[in-house]
């Protein structure tokens, strides 16, 4: 028999009996939607296959089927009469798969009356003449051919005989025999009675530690060898290499490609790649259904390709091998790419989403909406994929055993589907380690090496107000601390004690990113028997698994990757910065910088508050358009400002750091981002040239402050300026500051917004140009400074004859509820936090407006 | 633990056994079908960052057992009785949960004739999860869906 069609013997077999129980159950809950989805996949499995294997009945019964059963997957009400007649299409599917099995070809015979039923149902689903179903002469429930008497059928069957495909009729086997059920459950009960041994081997070990009983050392070492031998032996017997899932590709792709009309070559990289046995039956469907999909709706047809200027075949691509601790499969075509626009508009349609919700997405973000149950953008309904059915159950499978999925695509240029699947069921060498009191599991694949700090060991954490930063061979490391990570102490445990106890850095390298992991203490390494996480606790996502310990405890393992994850989150300004601002304590006032190289060698350096954020450009994607460079960016055009004439790349990624002026983004094209170092600002060398505040020694560098505002005028300046609010404005503000960084940052912008601005650098100097009778609209404060800070300032100016009317608002860079009270009650009218640029020039505005000229 | 007229295969449709257990002084039955084991739950290790209901992870003969509080996931208030808690082990889906509750009781065969539906006025926390309720001699056995049961808010 061909082997193609035993295999798909094998695997509905396998889902019929799976689904079989749950027949009757569909039965009396009639709007199971679960169920019916369940029974839906199953038919548009079978439909998708019996396409390309010519097998016309079933392929026939099948999309009837399926398009009855569309309808109620769409909403449609299900009626009893339905039910059997699906059912009773079930057990006729069965029975010819039986006759398939017995004689390797579809039993002759005519499925109309079902057929007939279904398209009729499918017509008019709400009223169905129950006579039909009684023609039938056949009971309603289901099992008319039990799964036993298959089983017994393709027991006795006389092995294959039947019209083999011609090319692969040298590897004539009895259907059934490729797959052994019965063996994969034995390795697994080996595989755990292995696990138990291990434990008891560990105990042992443990004891003999303890008690130095040494006359067990020898046959105790011999017992850890031979059960490491044993462990390893059962490993290997449930791995396989990935090629095994990978066999009936080409065919496959070859007859889509005959049926499709299309030219599809195939490349299988990384086929030795090892997996365990069950996590390979596991994504061999979904591999099979995005390869399908790839060449479906992935590739386009020969002439479409030549007018894009592509090769006339198409090109899927599978590539699998380990990285870390998991597997990587990556499934690659060259063909039209997913459309954000075609996603969007179909997302809109379905009402999965708003178009306020789109606008907001990214397009790597809107893709993701393929994995949702039901969403198909193919344009029409071909008997090999789109109805929807694929992308959920792909993404189902999956993450059943703890992977994940994520594409990339470009539209014209095609998709990368990229599956990473964790090594669930290997052994893992892991440092057991200590968090707030309870133990927990780290990979060692990702850990680089562990640093003891504090007490009387030579490393420390340092901390920037309350963030604690370590630094390794004078490179800042990103730290997490554990405790505080899992929740389980406020403030972690490094708390209150960085100074007397020792604590362990665990330095961990996942991908490209190091960081440190803060522990309270690394116990010893253990090899641990991994087991997937309850269902009930996989979306905590911060544990890739459990394990018995040799103790006989459970211990929960750290996902290496959702720490770098976490790190990565800490990265974007948006979100760390902030929440770095608010942090900042009173007196402190170092100031985030964020440090690059732009059209000279010197560094240079921006507060990183004024950032938005940073962002690469592929310089392909960078327009030129009459005279000025823009670059889409969030479904909008984005100015790109250069340092320098001529510094345009032709191509590789552009970094770009991105400024929002009047809620639009502009971008300053940089050559390189260096650090983000946190700094107490003092200007030390002052200088005339322009685009310049100053410069700064930063960890021993010199380095350039840049007036951002110098370089934006270029983009958004202009653009303030010409706004008539603007230029008509005549208004004199008093920019109380002592640090010359802000005044020198503060100034110009205010100048760029209308504004008439003098700055000081304290409340003497102000009170000095009162004295000279000097009057101001309005003023703006610091609320630190040496001296006189801003509370006094202001409650010497209450009542005060000149000066008394003028609207104060105040800046301070930290802003908790008593401290507003404070200033208000001070007399000042409003309060802004220091880096909020927008919320000065909103306070501004209103107060002009309220206190007008006069003020 | 009774075993009363347990052995004997019943009638699909007159009658079902239910596994009784008490937690907060009230009797809820499980269907005995779903009762894989019952046991004494030792060695908890607490779960970070996860849903109230979940006790902790323990190991149960080489495997890993979810712990789940049926006081919690009833919103009742902690435990404080001095006799240790028991557990009812469920497979669910290839996975053992543990069902803590206060103690264990009787198997009882009861038809299904008798059972009554929730009262409408039954605590929402509880309509959840509770499949009829059984007028017993001593008072109301409450029905528990085993599948409502592990079916909270997963969330983190």
């Amino acid at each position: 028999m061909d082997e193609l069609l035993g295999e798909f013997l094998t695997e509905t077999g396998e889902r019929i009996d799976l689904l079989e129980p749950e027949f009757v159950r569909f039965e009396r809950e009639l709007n199971n939607a679960e169920m019916l989805n369940a029974i839906f996949r199953l038919v548009h499995t079978i439909k998708g296959t019996c396409g390309f294997i010519g097998l016309q009945r079933l392929a026939k019964l099948t999309h009837a089927a399926e398009t009855l059963m569309g309808q109620y997957r769409d909403g449609a009400p299900v009626t009893v009469e339905s039910v059997s007649v699906i059912l009773d299409s079930l057990d006729r599917i069965k029975s010819i798969l039986g006759g398939l099995e017995v004689t390797g070809a579809e039993p002759a015979g005519s499925d109309s009356d079902l057929i007939e039923k279904l398209e009729r149902l499918a017509l008019m689903q709400s009223s169905v003449d129950p006579s039909y179903v009684s023609a039938l002469g056949r009971p309603l429930q289901v099992g008319e051919v039990s799964l036993e008497d298959l089983e017994r059928a393709w027991l006795t069957a006389p092995g294959p005989e039947g019209p083999a495909g011609p090319e692969l009729a040298h590897r004539d086997l009895p259907a059934r025999s490729q797959t052994v059920r019965v063996g994969v459950d034995m390795l697994e009960n080996l595989m755990t009675t292995v696990s138990e041994l291990v434990l008891t081997r560990n105990q042992l070990l443990d004891l003999v530690r303890k008690n130095g009983k040494s006359e067990f050392k020898s046959p105790l070492q011999r017992l850890s060898m031979v059960t490491a031998e044993l462990q390893e032996g059962i490993m290997k017997a449930r791995m396989q290499p990935i090629a095994n899932a990978w066999q009936k590709l080409p065919r496959l792709v070859r007859e889509l490609a005959l049926d499709l009309g299309k030219s599809i070559d195939l490349e299988l990289v990384g086929g030795e790649t090892e997996l365990d046995r069950q996590v390979l039956e596991m994504i061999k469907d979904p591999l099979t259904h995005m390869v399908r999909n790839a060449a479906d709706h992935g590739i386009e047809s020969a002439e479409e390709r030549e007018k894009a200027g592509k090769p006339a075949s198409g090109h899927i691509k599978l590539r699998a091998g380990q990285e870390g601790g998991s597997i990587v499969v990556e499934v690659e075509d060259d063909g039209r790419g997913l459309s954000p626009a075609k996603i969007r508009y179909k997302a809109l349609a379905s009402h999965v989403a708003t178009q306020v919700e789109l606008d907001r997405l990214s397009d790597y973000d809107a893709f993701k909406f393929i994995f949702r149950p039901g969403f198909s953008t193919a344009g029409e309904i071909t008997e090999i994929s789109g109805r929807g059915v694929g992308m959920d159950v792909v993404r189902a499978n999956i993450e059943l055993i703890g992977g994940t999925i994520e594409l990339k695509s470009t539209s014209g240029a095609g998709t990368v589907f990229r599956i990473k699947i964790p090594l669930t069921l290997a052994i893992m060498p892991a440092l057991i380690v200590a968090a707030a009191a309870q133990r927990f599991a780290i990979p060692q694949f990702s850990v680089v090496e562990l640093v003891r700090v504090g007490g009387s060991a030579e490393h420390r954490i340092e901390r920037i107000n309350t963030t604690p930063v370590f630094r390794l061979r004078e490179k800042p490391l990103p730290l997490l601390d554990l405790a505080e990570l899992l929740g389980l102490e406020e403030g972690g445990c490094e708390k209150d004690r960085s100074g007397d106890t020792a604590l362990t850095v665990i330095v961990m390298q996942m991908g490209p990113k190091t960081f440190g992991v803060l522990v309270e203490s690394v116990f010893h390494a253990e090899d641990l028997v991994v087991k997937p996480m309850s269902s009930m606790l996989r979306e905590i996502g911060m544990f890739s698994g459990n394990a018995i310990l040799g103790d006989g405890s459970v211990i929960m393992i750290i996902d290496p990757n959702a720490l770098a994850a976490t790190i990565a989150a800490m990265d974007l300004p948006e979100e760390g910065w902030s929440a770095f601002e608010e942090m900042e304590a009173p007196g402190v006032s170092a100031t985030s910088l964020l440090v690059f190289r732009a059209s000279t060698s010197v560094l240079k350096a921006v507060p990183l508050s004024l950032i938005t954020r940073l962002e690469e450009f592929d310089a392909g994607t960078i327009e030129r358009m009459g005279g000025d460079d823009l670059v889409q960016y969030r479904g909008a055009l984005m100015p790109i400002i250069y340092f320098e004439e001529g510094r345009r790349r032709d191509e590789g990624m552009q970094p770009v750091l991105v400024f929002t002026e009047a809620d639009r983004p502009v971008g300053l094209a940089v050559d390189e981002i260096v650090d983000i170092v946190e700094e107490a600002l003092t200007i030390e060398i002052a200088t005339d040239r322009p685009g310049l505040i100053g410069a700064e020694i930063i960890r021993g560098n010199a380095t350039e402050i840049v007036d951002v505002s110098h370089y934006l005028a270029k983009g958004i300046g202009a653009r303030l300026k010409q706004g008539q609010a603007a230029s008509e404005r005549d208004i004199a503000v008093l920019l109380v500051d002592d640090s010359q960084f802000f005044r020198n940052m503060l100034a110009p912008l205010l100048e760029a917004s209308g504004y008439r601005v003098t700055a000081v650098g304290s409340a003497d100097e102000a009170l000095a140009l009162k004295a000279k009778c000097v009057s101001f609209d309005l003023i703006v404060s610091d609320l630190e400074m040496p001296g006189m800070d801003g509370i006094a300032f202001a409650e010497r100016l209450k009542g005060d004859a000149a000066w008394g009317k003028i609207p104060l608002i105040a800046l301070s860079s930290y802003g908790s509820p008593t401290l507003i009270e404070r200033t208000l009650n001070a007399g000042f009218v409003s309060h802004v936090g220091k880096f909020d640029r927008k919320g000065l020039m909103d306070t501004l505005e209103e107060c002009c407006k309220k206190w007008g000229r006069a003020a | 633990m009774g075993t009363r007229g347990m052995n004997e295969p019943s009638e699909i449709a007159e009658e079902q056994d239910f596994v009784t257990v008490v937690t907060a002084g009230q009797v809820f039955g499980l269907t005995l079908d779903r009762v894989r084991d019952v046991f004494v739950p030792r060695g908890l290790s607490p779960v970070p960052l996860a849903p109230p209901e979940v006790a902790g992870l323990l190991n149960l003969r080489g495997r890993i057992v979810t712990a789940v509080d049926l006081r919690r996931r009833l919103g009742l208030g902690p435990r404080n009785s001095a006799t240790p808690p028991v557990a009812v082990g469920i497979e669910e889906r290839g996975e053992l949960y543990g069902l803590i509750v206060d103690e264990v009781g009787d198997v009882l065969r009861l038809p299904r004739t008798r059972r009554e539906a929730n009262p409408v006025n039954l605590d929402e926390h509880w309509a959840d999860i509770c499949d009829g309720v059984y007028q017993l001699d001593d008072g109301l056995m409450v029905v528990l869906d085993v599948d409502k049961v592990l079916a909270f808010e997963r969330a983190p």
